[in-house]
């Protein structure tokens, strides 16, 4: 394969903290190699500013093999960039050309507040699954695994919402800041399986009120979370949830 | 969970939504099919709109649709009303907007149910002002009475008829026609989203049905205007 280098400029969003405001910044980039990832490009960029006294640009990651949900860049007005099925962490510099402007500006919404640069607070996620996204287990023996049937189709659909890394994309893409995308695949994810059967009413029930509470927003099914999910999550688990709430707050003893 | 949070919840806020947009749309399907009534006119010389004004007089006339009158009132204050509410606080969610749009996601009438209504509202006001408040309380226009067998009523079709002879009139009402098509090719299936549909077989049949309605209902209003315009009937 033909190897190729490029020179970038990038249009950088750099915010000190959550209580300053911030603006973008303009870098240039060179000799960017085509089979860097977009983390790299930016080691290189950070590696520049540190040699010349600024402060790196902070960023999320973790993993950096697209499995974590840290990477948190909003691309060119995509999250996690360009490419269909993907973070940005496995976004390769291949998806641009010599020359391009690039601009990246943190996830916006008010319950991902920046903590720093390209930063977010995305602890909202994590008190929604504290809220009711798991299942209570006895302790003592493991159970057979082979011993309560799961019928295949129900397997693969909640295996298929199991996927989410909670990365945070589809609040970042949706006009409303919605985190029902999220949502619905924790929610599909075990209300698809018996395990998940018995507390799936208060499961539901509460995580909605903790997703409410956290300052997202309604779903109004424009599908852009769909549309830029790394882990493609169908849009059609966001209509399971409301089946569930629906159920469960027609059956709700108060 | 009480009823209050339930339907003060993100997601039941949206089920209110959903249902009187349902409500909303088999209304539509009534009106249209009442409307349709006029055409009966090309059928025959005689008619001059006689099977519509005994349509419209049943409708003014009997109490139980009436009594479905204030149902629709209802229903169509609290979708416009939970429609901004909800498009409000959805806007107050990102302070910090961003400085490239993301678009290429999804729809742009998907993203614009809010403009879309609004256009369909300020459409409606100049809508009931021409018909439904002459009909029900300033007689405007229809001050010269028509009756079959006896019966003395309303020339809504002259009404109809006097209306539609002016462009503007006839643009205002495409304009708001074609703005409800747009509403309904994203919120046919939206709604059903909403109450929960989510298996792929239907959902696919009430995604295509959902175009088809909003296409069909839109061509059908503005054929009503555009008929008389262009004198085809009356
Ligand atoms: C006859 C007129 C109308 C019909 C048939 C209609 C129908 C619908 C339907 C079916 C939905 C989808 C509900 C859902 O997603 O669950 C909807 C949503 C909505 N409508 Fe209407 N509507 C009408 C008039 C209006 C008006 C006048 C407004 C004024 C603001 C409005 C504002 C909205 C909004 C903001 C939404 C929510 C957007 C969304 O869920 O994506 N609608 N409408
Ligand atoms: S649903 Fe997709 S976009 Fe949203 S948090 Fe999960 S993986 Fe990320
Ligand atoms: S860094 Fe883990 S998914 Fe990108």
């Amino acid at each position: 394969m033909e190897h190729n280098t490029m020179n970038l400029n990038l249009k950088v969003w750099r915010q000190k903290n959550n209580n300053t405001k911030g603006e973008f910044k303009l870098y240039r980039v060179e000799n960017i190699s085509a089979e860097m990832s977009f983390l790299e490009m930016f080691d290189v960029l950070n590696e520049q500013l540190v040699v010349t006294g600024e402060e790196p640009v902070a960023f999320d990651h973790d993993c950096r093999e697209g499995i974590c949900g840290m990477c948190s860049m909003y691309i060119n007005g995509k999250p996690h960039g360009p490419w269909q099925a993907n973070t940005t962490c496995q976004l390769h510099m291949r998806a641009f050309k010599d020359g391009d402007t690039i601009v990246v500006e943190p996830w916006r919404a008010n319950a991902f507040p920046v903590v720093k640069d390209l930063m977010v607070d995305r602890s909202a996620f994590d008190r929604i699954i504290q809220a009711g996204g798991y299942i209570s287990v006895n302790t003592g023996n493991a159970v057979d695994g082979n011993a309560l049937p799961i019928n295949k189709k129900d397997a693969d659909d909640s295996f298929a919402a199991a996927m989410c890394i909670g990365c945070g994309a589809c609040v970042a893409a949706c006009k409303n800041s919605s985190a029902m995308l999220f949502m619905s695949a924790k929610v599909s994810h075990l209300a698809l399986l018996p395990q998940g059967d018995p507390e799936r009413n208060s499961r539901v029930l509460n995580m909605v009120a903790q997703m409410d509470k956290e300052g997202f927003g309604a779903c109004t099914n424009t599908g852009a979370c769909e549309a830029t999910c790394p882990k493609e999550i169908s849009l059609s688990n966001i209509a399971r949830l409301n089946q569930e709430y629906l159920s469960a707050s027609l059956v709700a003893d108060k | 969970m009480t009823w209050k949070q339930v339907f003060t919840s993100s997601v039941g806020k949206k089920l209110v939504m959903g249902l009187t947009g349902i409500s909303l749309v088999l209304f539509l399907v009534v009106h249209a099919s009442i409307n349709a009534t006029v055409f009966a006119d090309l059928f025959n010389s005689e008619e001059n709109g006689e099977m519509f004004n005994k349509a419209a007089h049943f409708m003014g006339s009997t109490v139980l649709i009436r009594i479905m009158e204030i149902g629709l009132f209802g229903g169509i204050i609290l979708h416009i009303a939970q429609g901004y509410l909800l498009s409000l606080e959805n806007q107050q969610k990102r302070s910090v907007g961003y400085a490239v749009a993301y678009k290429d996601g999804s729809k742009w009438y998907s993203r614009s149910m809010g403009l879309l209504g609004t256009i369909i509202l300020l459409f409606l006001v100049l809508h009931l002002y021409h018909f439904w408040v002459s009909a029900r309380f300033t007689n405007k226009g229809l001050e010269e009475s028509v009756s079959y067998n006896g019966v003395e009523m309303h020339n809504m079709f002259g009404l109809m008829k006097a209306t539609f002879s002016e462009w503007w009139i006839f643009l205002v009402y495409s304009l708001g026609c074609i703005s409800l098509g747009y509403h309904l090719a994203h919120g046919f299936q939206s709604a059903f989203r909403t109450l929960g549909v989510h298996n792929k077989r239907y959902t696919t049949m009430l995604i295509s049905i959902g175009y088809g309605f909003s296409v069909f209902i839109t061509l059908v209003f503005i054929l009503m205007p555009l008929s008389f315009l262009l004198g085809w009937i009356g």
